[in-house]
Protein backbone atom coordinates (compact mmCIF):
# COMPACT_ATOMS: atom_id res chain seq x y z
CA UNK A 1 0.00 0.00 0.00
CA UNK A 2 2.64 2.58 1.04
CA UNK A 3 5.69 2.72 -1.29
CA UNK A 4 8.78 1.71 0.65
CA UNK A 5 10.98 4.26 -1.11
CA UNK A 6 8.84 7.16 0.23
CA UNK A 7 9.09 8.90 3.59
CA UNK A 8 5.97 9.93 5.53
CA UNK A 9 4.77 12.49 8.08
CA UNK A 10 2.30 12.09 10.92
CA UNK A 11 0.24 14.75 9.12
CA UNK A 12 -0.18 12.21 6.28
CA UNK A 13 2.05 13.63 3.58
CA UNK A 14 4.56 11.57 1.64
CA UNK A 15 7.84 12.66 0.13
CA UNK A 16 9.82 10.93 -2.57
CA UNK A 17 13.35 12.32 -2.37
CA UNK A 18 16.27 11.71 -4.64
CA UNK A 19 19.44 13.69 -5.35
CA UNK A 20 18.50 16.99 -3.74
CA UNK A 21 14.94 17.24 -4.99
CA UNK A 22 11.70 15.81 -3.68
CA UNK A 23 8.17 15.10 -4.82
CA UNK A 24 5.43 15.69 -2.23
CA UNK A 25 1.90 14.33 -1.99
CA UNK A 26 -0.73 13.27 0.50
CA UNK A 27 -1.17 9.67 1.54
CA UNK A 28 -3.88 7.18 0.72
CA UNK A 29 -5.03 7.35 4.34
CA UNK A 30 -5.35 11.15 4.05
CA UNK A 31 -7.46 10.97 0.89
CA UNK A 32 -9.72 8.27 2.33
CA UNK A 33 -10.32 10.32 5.49
CA UNK A 34 -11.04 13.48 3.47
CA UNK A 35 -13.51 11.92 1.07
CA UNK A 36 -14.13 13.31 -2.42
CA UNK A 37 -11.48 15.96 -3.09
CA UNK A 38 -12.91 18.94 -5.00
CA UNK A 39 -10.06 21.45 -4.90
CA UNK A 40 -6.35 21.58 -4.23
CA UNK A 41 -4.64 24.86 -3.47
CA UNK A 42 -0.87 24.81 -4.00
CA UNK A 43 1.98 27.32 -3.81
CA UNK A 44 3.47 28.95 -6.88
CA UNK A 45 6.70 27.84 -8.49
CA UNK A 46 9.52 29.72 -6.79
CA UNK A 47 7.77 29.89 -3.41
CA UNK A 48 9.60 28.52 -0.36
CA UNK A 49 8.06 25.88 1.84
CA UNK A 50 9.19 25.09 5.38
CA UNK A 51 9.05 21.68 7.04
CA UNK A 52 6.04 21.50 9.34
CA UNK A 53 4.42 24.65 7.89
CA UNK A 54 1.32 24.63 5.66
CA UNK A 55 2.10 24.60 1.94
CA UNK A 56 -1.49 24.61 0.72
CA UNK A 57 -4.92 23.19 1.31
CA UNK A 58 -6.96 20.30 0.08
CA UNK A 59 -10.70 20.70 0.02
CA UNK A 60 -13.16 17.83 0.06
CA UNK A 61 -16.93 17.92 0.13
CA UNK A 62 -16.81 17.87 3.92
CA UNK A 63 -13.68 19.76 4.97
CA UNK A 64 -10.74 21.91 4.03
CA UNK A 65 -7.44 20.65 5.41
CA UNK A 66 -3.96 22.08 5.45
CA UNK A 67 -1.18 20.26 3.70
CA UNK A 68 2.04 20.50 5.72
CA UNK A 69 5.42 20.51 4.06
CA UNK A 70 7.37 17.37 5.06
CA UNK A 71 10.64 19.07 4.10
CA UNK A 72 11.93 22.60 3.43
CA UNK A 73 12.84 23.90 0.01
CA UNK A 74 11.96 25.91 -3.05
CA UNK A 75 9.01 24.86 -5.21
CA UNK A 76 10.26 23.86 -8.67
CA UNK A 77 7.10 22.34 -10.10
CA UNK A 78 3.38 22.23 -9.32
CA UNK A 79 1.20 19.40 -10.62
CA UNK A 80 -0.81 21.09 -13.38
CA UNK A 81 -3.35 18.26 -13.62
CA UNK A 82 -4.94 18.91 -10.23
CA UNK A 83 -6.47 22.28 -11.07
CA UNK A 84 -8.99 20.70 -13.42
CA UNK A 85 -8.99 17.13 -12.01
CA UNK A 86 -8.65 17.28 -8.20
CA UNK A 87 -10.36 13.87 -7.96
CA UNK A 88 -7.05 12.33 -9.02
CA UNK A 89 -5.99 12.81 -5.40
CA UNK A 90 -8.57 10.14 -4.49
CA UNK A 91 -7.73 7.91 -7.42
CA UNK A 92 -3.94 7.82 -7.26
CA UNK A 93 -2.59 9.74 -4.25
CA UNK A 94 0.85 8.16 -4.33
CA UNK A 95 1.43 8.54 -8.07
CA UNK A 96 -0.35 10.71 -10.64
CA UNK A 97 -1.66 13.08 -7.95
CA UNK A 98 1.68 14.29 -6.61
CA UNK A 99 1.30 17.91 -5.49
CA UNK A 100 4.60 19.76 -5.81
CA UNK A 101 8.28 19.18 -6.40
CA UNK A 102 10.82 21.05 -4.32
CA UNK A 103 14.55 21.59 -4.34
CA UNK A 104 15.60 20.52 -0.85
CA UNK A 105 17.27 23.17 1.28
CA UNK A 106 18.00 20.78 4.15
CA UNK A 107 18.09 17.11 3.09
CA UNK A 108 18.83 16.12 6.70
CA UNK A 109 15.15 16.73 7.46
CA UNK A 110 14.33 13.48 5.65
CA UNK A 111 15.85 11.46 8.44
CA UNK A 112 13.21 12.65 10.89
CA UNK A 113 10.35 11.29 8.75
CA UNK A 114 8.69 7.88 9.04
CA UNK A 115 9.47 5.00 6.72
CA UNK A 116 6.62 3.04 5.14
CA UNK A 117 6.47 0.40 7.88
CA UNK A 118 6.41 3.01 10.67
CA UNK A 119 3.77 5.06 8.86
CA UNK A 120 1.60 2.00 8.25
CA UNK A 121 1.78 1.21 11.96
CA UNK A 122 0.92 4.85 12.78
CA UNK A 123 -2.12 4.71 10.50
CA UNK A 124 -3.24 1.38 11.96
CA UNK A 125 -3.12 2.94 15.44
CA UNK A 126 -4.99 6.02 14.19
CA UNK A 127 -7.71 3.82 12.70
CA UNK A 128 -8.17 2.11 16.02
CA UNK A 129 -8.84 5.54 17.47
CA UNK A 130 -5.63 5.53 19.48
CA UNK A 131 -3.18 7.72 17.64
CA UNK A 132 0.41 6.85 18.45
CA UNK B 1 -35.53 30.49 23.28
CA UNK B 2 -37.28 32.79 25.74
CA UNK B 3 -35.74 36.15 26.49
CA UNK B 4 -37.38 36.31 29.92
CA UNK B 5 -35.59 36.73 33.21
CA UNK B 6 -35.67 33.85 35.63
CA UNK B 7 -38.12 33.94 38.51
CA UNK B 8 -36.73 33.71 42.08
CA UNK B 9 -37.99 30.13 42.41
CA UNK B 10 -36.32 29.12 39.13
CA UNK B 11 -33.07 30.67 40.33
CA UNK B 12 -33.31 28.75 43.60
CA UNK B 13 -33.96 25.49 41.79
CA UNK B 14 -30.96 26.06 39.52
CA UNK B 15 -28.67 26.97 42.41
CA UNK B 16 -29.86 23.93 44.37
CA UNK B 17 -29.20 21.68 41.37
CA UNK B 18 -25.54 22.66 41.29
CA UNK B 19 -25.23 22.78 45.07
CA UNK B 20 -24.61 26.44 45.85
CA UNK B 21 -26.64 28.65 48.12
CA UNK B 22 -26.62 31.96 46.29
CA UNK B 23 -25.55 33.69 43.09
CA UNK B 24 -22.77 35.37 45.10
CA UNK B 25 -21.44 31.97 46.07
CA UNK B 26 -21.61 30.92 42.42
CA UNK B 27 -19.27 33.76 41.50
CA UNK B 28 -17.01 33.37 44.53
CA UNK B 29 -14.11 32.45 42.23
CA UNK B 30 -14.12 36.04 40.92
CA UNK B 31 -12.09 38.17 43.38
CA UNK B 32 -14.37 40.43 45.43
CA UNK B 33 -12.70 43.59 44.17
CA UNK B 34 -13.86 42.78 40.63
CA UNK B 35 -17.43 42.10 41.63
CA UNK B 36 -19.96 44.93 41.53
CA UNK B 37 -21.05 45.52 45.11
CA UNK B 38 -24.23 47.41 44.32
CA UNK B 39 -27.21 46.90 42.00
CA UNK B 40 -26.79 48.04 38.40
CA UNK B 41 -27.72 51.68 37.91
CA UNK B 42 -30.79 50.99 35.79
CA UNK B 43 -34.23 52.55 35.93
CA UNK B 44 -36.93 50.37 37.44
CA UNK B 45 -39.41 48.35 35.42
CA UNK B 46 -42.17 50.06 33.44
CA UNK B 47 -45.61 48.82 32.55
CA UNK B 48 -46.54 48.21 28.92
CA UNK B 49 -48.46 51.50 28.78
CA UNK B 50 -45.54 53.40 30.32
CA UNK B 51 -43.11 51.90 27.84
CA UNK B 52 -45.28 52.87 24.89
CA UNK B 53 -45.60 56.39 26.27
CA UNK B 54 -41.81 56.56 26.78
CA UNK B 55 -41.08 55.57 23.18
CA UNK B 56 -43.76 57.92 21.83
CA UNK B 57 -42.08 60.76 23.69
CA UNK B 58 -38.68 59.79 22.26
CA UNK B 59 -40.17 59.56 18.75
CA UNK B 60 -41.65 63.04 19.18
CA UNK B 61 -38.13 64.36 19.73
CA UNK B 62 -37.24 63.45 16.13
CA UNK B 63 -37.10 66.43 13.85
CA UNK B 64 -39.52 66.42 10.99
CA UNK B 65 -40.28 68.54 8.01
CA UNK B 66 -36.66 68.86 6.91
CA UNK B 67 -35.49 68.27 3.36
CA UNK B 68 -32.13 66.51 3.27
CA UNK B 69 -29.51 66.75 0.54
CA UNK B 70 -27.20 64.26 2.22
CA UNK B 71 -25.94 61.14 0.49
CA UNK B 72 -22.24 60.19 0.71
CA UNK B 73 -22.72 56.46 0.93
CA UNK B 74 -26.24 56.30 2.35
CA UNK B 75 -29.18 57.31 0.22
CA UNK B 76 -32.80 58.27 0.65
CA UNK B 77 -34.90 56.22 -1.73
CA UNK B 78 -38.55 55.28 -1.84
CA UNK B 79 -39.38 51.96 -0.22
CA UNK B 80 -42.48 49.87 -0.73
CA UNK B 81 -44.58 48.53 2.15
CA UNK B 82 -44.49 45.22 0.28
CA UNK B 83 -40.82 44.87 1.25
CA UNK B 84 -41.53 45.25 4.96
CA UNK B 85 -44.55 42.99 4.74
CA UNK B 86 -42.42 40.17 3.36
CA UNK B 87 -39.52 40.85 5.72
CA UNK B 88 -41.87 40.59 8.67
CA UNK B 89 -43.05 37.11 7.81
CA UNK B 90 -41.94 34.92 10.69
CA UNK B 91 -40.38 32.36 8.33
CA UNK B 92 -37.86 34.97 7.26
CA UNK B 93 -37.71 37.23 10.29
CA UNK B 94 -36.86 34.58 12.85
CA UNK B 95 -34.94 32.08 10.78
CA UNK B 96 -31.38 31.18 11.66
CA UNK B 97 -28.52 30.37 9.29
CA UNK B 98 -29.97 27.81 6.87
CA UNK B 99 -27.41 25.08 7.50
CA UNK B 100 -30.16 22.48 7.27
CA UNK B 101 -31.19 22.69 3.64
CA UNK B 102 -34.15 20.33 4.06
CA UNK B 103 -35.99 22.80 6.31
CA UNK B 104 -34.72 26.06 4.76
CA UNK B 105 -35.68 26.00 1.10
CA UNK B 106 -37.48 29.36 1.16
CA UNK B 107 -34.59 31.20 2.80
CA UNK B 108 -32.05 29.49 0.54
CA UNK B 109 -34.03 30.31 -2.58
CA UNK B 110 -34.28 33.97 -1.54
CA UNK B 111 -30.50 34.04 -1.01
CA UNK B 112 -29.93 32.40 -4.38
CA UNK B 113 -32.13 34.97 -6.08
CA UNK B 114 -30.29 37.81 -4.33
CA UNK B 115 -27.00 36.46 -5.69
CA UNK B 116 -28.47 36.15 -9.17
CA UNK B 117 -29.75 39.74 -9.13
CA UNK B 118 -26.36 41.04 -7.95
CA UNK B 119 -24.56 39.13 -10.70
CA UNK B 120 -26.89 40.55 -13.34
CA UNK B 121 -26.39 44.08 -12.03
CA UNK B 122 -22.62 43.93 -11.67
CA UNK B 123 -21.73 41.87 -14.74
CA UNK B 124 -19.99 39.35 -12.49
CA UNK B 125 -20.33 35.56 -12.39
CA UNK B 126 -20.82 34.83 -8.71
CA UNK B 127 -21.98 36.85 -5.70
CA UNK B 128 -22.09 36.10 -1.98
CA UNK B 129 -24.98 36.77 0.39
CA UNK B 130 -23.84 38.83 2.10
CA UNK B 131 -21.40 41.06 4.01
CA UNK B 132 -21.86 43.45 6.89
CA UNK B 133 -21.88 46.56 4.69
CA UNK B 134 -20.13 48.19 1.74
CA UNK B 135 -17.08 49.14 3.77
CA UNK B 136 -16.38 45.65 5.09
CA UNK B 137 -17.18 44.18 1.66
CA UNK B 138 -14.51 46.45 0.18
CA UNK B 139 -12.01 45.48 2.84
CA UNK B 140 -12.76 41.77 2.46
CA UNK B 141 -12.35 42.19 -1.31
CA UNK B 142 -8.84 43.54 -0.68
CA UNK B 143 -7.99 40.61 1.60
CA UNK B 144 -9.36 38.28 -1.05
CA UNK B 145 -7.13 39.90 -3.69
CA UNK B 146 -4.18 39.48 -1.34
CA UNK B 147 -4.88 35.75 -1.06
CA UNK B 148 -5.38 35.37 -4.80
CA UNK B 149 -2.26 37.24 -5.89
CA UNK B 150 -0.12 36.53 -2.82
CA UNK B 151 0.92 40.17 -3.01
CA UNK B 152 0.69 42.55 -0.09
CA UNK B 153 0.30 46.07 -1.44
CA UNK B 154 -2.91 47.76 -2.42
CA UNK B 155 -3.43 50.98 -4.34
CA UNK B 156 -6.57 52.83 -3.29
CA UNK B 157 -8.24 55.82 -4.94
CA UNK B 158 -8.53 58.78 -2.58
CA UNK B 159 -11.99 59.19 -4.04
CA UNK B 160 -13.00 55.93 -2.32
CA UNK B 161 -15.38 56.76 0.54
CA UNK B 162 -13.17 58.08 3.39
CA UNK B 163 -14.88 55.83 5.92
CA UNK B 164 -14.32 52.77 3.70
CA UNK B 165 -10.64 53.75 3.63
CA UNK B 166 -10.67 53.95 7.43
CA UNK B 167 -12.15 50.47 7.73
CA UNK B 168 -9.53 49.13 5.31
CA UNK B 169 -6.72 50.84 7.23
CA UNK B 170 -7.99 49.33 10.48
CA UNK B 171 -7.84 45.82 9.04
CA UNK B 172 -4.51 46.44 7.29
CA UNK B 173 -2.70 47.77 10.34
CA UNK B 174 -1.86 44.38 11.80
CA UNK B 175 -1.88 42.30 8.63
CA UNK B 176 1.29 43.58 6.99
CA UNK B 177 -0.77 45.05 4.17
CA UNK B 178 0.62 48.28 2.70
CA UNK B 179 -1.84 50.87 1.40
CA UNK B 180 -0.93 53.55 -1.09
CA UNK B 181 -3.42 56.22 -2.09
CA UNK B 182 -3.76 57.84 -5.51
CA UNK B 183 -5.43 61.20 -6.00
CA UNK B 184 -7.94 62.60 -8.47
CA UNK B 185 -7.72 65.07 -11.31
CA UNK B 186 -9.71 68.24 -11.99
CA UNK B 187 -12.42 66.09 -13.52
CA UNK B 188 -12.98 64.43 -10.12
CA UNK B 189 -11.85 61.09 -11.56
CA UNK B 190 -8.96 58.93 -10.47
CA UNK B 191 -5.59 60.27 -11.68
CA UNK B 192 -4.69 57.61 -14.26
CA UNK B 193 -1.09 58.77 -14.63
CA UNK B 194 -0.46 58.63 -10.90
CA UNK B 195 -2.19 55.26 -10.79
CA UNK B 196 0.03 53.81 -13.54
CA UNK B 197 3.06 55.04 -11.60
CA UNK B 198 1.84 53.54 -8.32
CA UNK B 199 0.89 50.07 -9.57
CA UNK B 200 3.75 47.62 -9.74
CA UNK B 201 4.43 43.89 -9.60
CA UNK B 202 3.76 43.85 -5.86
CA UNK B 203 0.29 45.38 -6.17
CA UNK B 204 -2.41 42.92 -5.18
CA UNK B 205 -5.26 45.19 -6.22
CA UNK B 206 -6.39 48.63 -7.28
CA UNK B 207 -9.49 49.86 -5.46
CA UNK B 208 -11.71 52.43 -7.10
CA UNK B 209 -15.27 53.48 -6.31
CA UNK B 210 -17.76 54.34 -9.04
CA UNK B 211 -19.67 56.58 -8.79
CA UNK B 212 -16.91 57.77 -6.48
CA UNK B 213 -17.23 59.70 -3.21
CA UNK B 214 -17.65 62.93 -5.20
CA UNK B 215 -20.51 61.32 -7.12
CA UNK B 216 -18.34 61.18 -10.23
CA UNK B 217 -18.46 58.17 -12.53
CA UNK B 218 -15.02 56.64 -13.01
CA UNK B 219 -13.64 55.28 -16.30
CA UNK B 220 -13.55 51.72 -15.04
CA UNK B 221 -12.26 50.09 -18.28
CA UNK B 222 -9.22 52.40 -18.33
CA UNK B 223 -8.48 51.74 -14.65
CA UNK B 224 -8.83 47.99 -15.29
CA UNK B 225 -6.24 48.18 -18.05
CA UNK B 226 -3.72 49.82 -15.74
CA UNK B 227 -4.31 47.25 -12.99
CA UNK B 228 -4.27 44.25 -15.31
CA UNK B 229 -1.06 45.36 -17.04
CA UNK B 230 0.71 44.40 -13.80
CA UNK B 231 -1.47 41.34 -13.09
CA UNK B 232 -3.09 43.26 -10.27
CA UNK B 233 -6.77 42.76 -9.61
CA UNK B 234 -9.31 45.53 -9.96
CA UNK B 235 -11.79 46.04 -7.13
CA UNK B 236 -14.70 48.34 -7.85
CA UNK B 237 -16.69 49.59 -4.87
CA UNK B 238 -20.28 50.66 -5.43
CA UNK B 239 -21.91 52.68 -2.65
CA UNK B 240 -24.92 53.87 -4.65
CA UNK B 241 -26.43 50.65 -5.99
CA UNK B 242 -29.19 52.50 -7.89
CA UNK B 243 -26.49 53.86 -10.21
CA UNK B 244 -26.30 50.38 -11.77
CA UNK B 245 -29.64 51.15 -13.41
CA UNK B 246 -27.92 53.80 -15.53
CA UNK B 247 -24.17 53.24 -15.50
CA UNK B 248 -22.42 50.40 -17.34
CA UNK B 249 -21.86 47.50 -14.93
CA UNK B 250 -18.24 47.17 -13.74
CA UNK B 251 -17.74 43.96 -15.70
CA UNK B 252 -14.00 44.62 -16.09
CA UNK B 253 -13.61 44.41 -12.32
CA UNK B 254 -12.22 41.22 -10.82
CA UNK B 255 -14.14 41.88 -7.63
CA UNK B 256 -17.11 44.19 -7.06
CA UNK B 257 -17.74 45.26 -3.46
CA UNK B 258 -21.13 46.79 -3.02
CA UNK B 259 -23.41 48.42 -0.50
CA UNK B 260 -27.04 47.49 -1.18
CA UNK B 261 -28.69 49.95 1.21
CA UNK B 262 -30.27 51.81 -1.71
CA UNK B 263 -32.31 48.70 -2.51
CA UNK B 264 -35.09 48.88 0.03
CA UNK B 265 -33.25 49.75 3.25
CA UNK B 266 -34.04 52.96 5.12
CA UNK B 267 -31.03 55.08 6.17
CA UNK B 268 -31.89 54.21 9.81
CA UNK B 269 -29.04 56.16 11.39
CA UNK B 270 -26.36 54.01 9.77
CA UNK B 271 -27.69 50.47 9.56
CA UNK B 272 -28.32 47.65 9.32
CA UNK B 273 -27.58 47.36 5.60
CA UNK B 274 -26.10 44.60 3.49
CA UNK B 275 -22.78 44.56 1.72
CA UNK B 276 -22.04 42.09 -1.03
CA UNK B 277 -19.04 40.81 -2.96
CA UNK B 278 -19.36 39.70 -6.57
CA UNK B 279 -16.52 38.20 -8.54
CA UNK B 280 -15.42 35.83 -11.28
CA UNK B 281 -16.18 32.16 -10.83
CA UNK B 282 -12.46 31.26 -10.89
CA UNK B 283 -12.02 33.25 -7.66
CA UNK B 284 -14.98 31.76 -5.80
CA UNK B 285 -12.89 29.71 -3.34
CA UNK B 286 -11.24 32.83 -2.00
CA UNK B 287 -14.54 34.71 -1.70
CA UNK B 288 -15.66 35.03 1.91
CA UNK B 289 -19.23 34.80 3.05
CA UNK B 290 -22.26 32.70 2.46
CA UNK B 291 -23.13 31.24 -0.91
CA UNK B 292 -26.34 29.44 -1.83
CA UNK B 293 -26.22 27.06 -4.75
CA UNK B 294 -28.87 25.43 -6.88
CA UNK B 295 -28.89 21.67 -7.09
CA UNK B 296 -31.22 18.68 -7.49
CA UNK B 297 -32.34 16.40 -4.71
CA UNK B 298 -32.34 12.57 -4.74
CA UNK B 299 -35.58 12.62 -6.73
CA UNK B 300 -34.30 15.08 -9.31
CA UNK B 301 -36.22 18.07 -7.98
CA UNK B 302 -34.76 21.59 -7.98
CA UNK B 303 -33.43 22.57 -4.59
CA UNK B 304 -31.03 24.95 -2.86
CA UNK B 305 -28.16 24.41 -0.43
CA UNK B 306 -25.38 26.39 1.18
CA UNK B 307 -22.33 25.56 -0.88
CA UNK B 308 -18.55 25.90 -0.52
CA UNK B 309 -19.15 26.28 3.21
CA UNK B 310 -16.08 24.19 4.03
CA UNK B 311 -13.96 27.35 4.07
CA UNK B 312 -16.17 29.21 6.49
CA UNK B 313 -15.61 29.75 10.14
CA UNK B 314 -18.14 27.29 11.55
CA UNK B 315 -16.02 24.55 9.97
CA UNK B 316 -12.55 26.02 9.67
CA UNK B 317 -12.36 28.28 12.71
CA UNK B 318 -9.31 30.52 12.70
CA UNK B 319 -8.28 29.33 9.24
CA UNK B 320 -11.55 30.41 7.64
CA UNK B 321 -11.51 32.60 4.54
CA UNK B 322 -12.91 35.37 6.68
CA UNK B 323 -14.12 35.87 10.18
CA UNK B 324 -17.12 37.96 9.45
CA UNK B 325 -19.58 36.72 11.99
CA UNK B 326 -22.65 38.44 10.73
CA UNK B 327 -24.12 38.44 7.32
CA UNK B 328 -27.23 40.39 6.57
CA UNK B 329 -29.69 37.85 5.27
CA UNK B 330 -32.77 39.88 6.14
CA UNK B 331 -31.35 43.03 4.53
CA UNK B 332 -30.34 41.00 1.47
CA UNK B 333 -33.94 39.77 1.36
CA UNK B 334 -35.10 43.41 1.43
CA UNK B 335 -32.86 44.13 -1.56
CA UNK B 336 -34.22 41.06 -3.37
CA UNK B 337 -37.86 42.01 -2.82
CA UNK B 338 -37.17 45.65 -3.68
CA UNK B 339 -35.44 44.74 -6.95
CA UNK B 340 -38.16 42.28 -7.90
CA UNK B 341 -40.78 44.97 -7.31
CA UNK B 342 -38.86 47.46 -9.43
CA UNK B 343 -38.01 45.09 -12.25
CA UNK B 344 -35.45 45.81 -14.91
CA UNK B 345 -37.36 48.68 -16.48
CA UNK B 346 -38.29 50.12 -13.10
CA UNK B 347 -34.67 50.25 -11.97
CA UNK B 348 -33.71 51.96 -15.24
CA UNK B 349 -36.44 54.55 -14.80
CA UNK B 350 -35.49 55.09 -11.16
CA UNK B 351 -31.85 55.62 -12.08
CA UNK B 352 -32.79 57.96 -14.94
CA UNK B 353 -34.90 60.00 -12.53
CA UNK B 354 -32.01 60.32 -10.07
CA UNK B 355 -29.69 61.32 -12.88
CA UNK B 356 -31.95 63.99 -14.33
CA UNK B 357 -32.88 65.45 -10.94
CA UNK B 358 -29.22 65.73 -10.02
CA UNK B 359 -28.49 67.48 -13.32
CA UNK B 360 -31.36 69.86 -12.71
CA UNK B 361 -30.10 70.53 -9.17
CA UNK B 362 -26.53 71.16 -10.36
CA UNK B 363 -27.80 73.62 -12.97
CA UNK B 364 -29.99 75.43 -10.42
CA UNK B 365 -27.18 75.67 -7.86
CA UNK B 366 -24.59 76.75 -10.44
CA UNK B 367 -26.81 79.77 -11.15
CA UNK B 368 -26.50 80.96 -7.55
CA UNK B 369 -23.89 83.77 -7.45
CA UNK B 370 -20.59 82.51 -6.05
CA UNK B 371 -21.41 78.81 -6.45
CA UNK B 372 -19.24 76.64 -8.72
CA UNK B 373 -19.35 73.01 -9.80
CA UNK B 374 -15.63 72.16 -9.53
CA UNK B 375 -15.48 68.70 -11.12
CA UNK B 376 -16.09 68.30 -14.84
CA UNK B 377 -16.68 64.53 -15.17
CA UNK B 378 -20.17 63.00 -15.39
CA UNK B 379 -21.87 62.28 -12.09
CA UNK B 380 -24.84 60.18 -11.03
CA UNK B 381 -27.07 61.52 -8.26
CA UNK B 382 -24.63 63.55 -6.21
CA UNK B 383 -22.06 66.17 -7.02
CA UNK B 384 -19.65 68.56 -5.34
CA UNK B 385 -20.34 72.28 -5.15
CA UNK B 386 -17.81 74.95 -4.27
CA UNK B 387 -18.94 77.87 -2.14
CA UNK B 388 -17.30 81.21 -1.47
CA UNK B 389 -17.42 80.51 2.27
CA UNK B 390 -17.51 77.70 4.82
CA UNK B 391 -20.10 75.03 4.10
CA UNK B 392 -20.85 74.73 7.81
CA UNK B 393 -21.76 78.40 8.15
CA UNK B 394 -23.98 78.17 5.09
CA UNK B 395 -25.57 74.99 6.44
CA UNK B 396 -26.47 76.75 9.70
CA UNK B 397 -28.44 79.26 7.67
CA UNK B 398 -30.05 76.53 5.55
CA UNK B 399 -31.04 74.62 8.67
CA UNK B 400 -33.10 77.59 9.82
CA UNK B 401 -35.06 77.15 6.58
CA UNK B 402 -35.52 73.44 7.35
CA UNK B 403 -32.99 72.35 4.77
CA UNK B 404 -30.20 69.91 5.61
CA UNK B 405 -27.57 71.22 3.22
CA UNK B 406 -24.51 69.81 1.47
CA UNK B 407 -22.09 67.59 3.38
CA UNK B 408 -18.83 69.49 4.03
CA UNK B 409 -16.02 67.33 2.63
CA UNK B 410 -13.12 69.46 3.87
CA UNK B 411 -12.65 67.36 7.02
CA UNK B 412 -11.68 64.38 4.81
CA UNK B 413 -10.04 66.36 2.01
CA UNK B 414 -8.15 69.36 3.42
CA UNK B 415 -7.66 70.67 -0.14
CA UNK B 416 -11.43 70.72 -0.59
CA UNK B 417 -12.55 73.13 2.10
CA UNK B 418 -15.62 75.18 1.12
CA UNK B 419 -16.81 72.21 -0.92
CA UNK B 420 -19.96 70.30 -0.13
CA UNK B 421 -21.50 67.14 -1.50
CA UNK B 422 -25.10 67.50 -2.67
CA UNK B 423 -27.29 64.44 -3.16
CA UNK B 424 -30.60 64.42 -4.99
CA UNK B 425 -32.75 61.32 -5.44
CA UNK B 426 -36.26 60.51 -6.65
CA UNK B 427 -37.43 61.49 -3.15
CA UNK B 428 -36.36 65.11 -3.64
CA UNK B 429 -39.21 67.14 -5.16
CA UNK B 430 -38.32 69.73 -7.78
CA UNK B 431 -39.70 72.53 -5.58
CA UNK B 432 -37.31 71.51 -2.82
CA UNK B 433 -34.36 71.74 -5.20
CA UNK B 434 -35.52 75.23 -6.18
CA UNK B 435 -35.98 76.08 -2.50
CA UNK B 436 -32.38 74.94 -1.80
CA UNK B 437 -31.05 77.17 -4.59
CA UNK B 438 -33.00 80.16 -3.29
CA UNK B 439 -32.02 79.53 0.33
CA UNK B 440 -28.39 79.07 -0.67
CA UNK B 441 -28.51 82.44 -2.46
CA UNK B 442 -29.91 84.07 0.68
CA UNK B 443 -27.35 82.37 2.91
CA UNK B 444 -24.46 83.51 0.74
CA UNK B 445 -25.83 87.06 0.68
CA UNK B 446 -25.70 87.26 4.49
CA UNK B 447 -22.86 89.30 5.93
CA UNK B 448 -20.10 87.04 7.29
Amino acid sequence: MYPTNYRYTKDHEWVDAASGSATIGITNYAQSELGDVVFVELPKVGARVTAGQPLGTVESVKAVSEIFAPVSGEVTEVNPALASAPEKVNEDPHGVAWLIKVKLSNPDELAALLDAAAYEKFVAEAEKGHPA
Amino acid sequence: MRYLPKSPSEREAMLAAIGVKSADELFAAVPAEYRLQRPLNLPGPLSEAEIIAWFRARAAENSSGYTSFLGAGIYNHLRSVVTDTILQRGEFLTSYTPYQAEISQGTLQAIFEFQTLICELTGQEVANASMWDGSTATTEAVLMAERLTRRHRVVVARSLHPEYRQVLATYARNLGLAIEEVGYTESGQLDAKALAAAVNDETAAVVVQSPNFFGVIERVPAVAEIAHARQSLLIVAVTEAVSLGAVRPPAEADIVAMETQSFGMAPSYGGPYAGVIATREQFVRQMPGRLAGQTTDAQGRRGFVLTLATREQHIRREKATSNICTNQALCALAATVHLCLLGKQGLRELAAQNLSKARFAAAELARVPGVRIPFSAPYFNEFVIELPRSVRIVNDALLREKIIGPLPIGPWYPELTKRGLVCVTETTPRVEIERLAAALGRALALPI
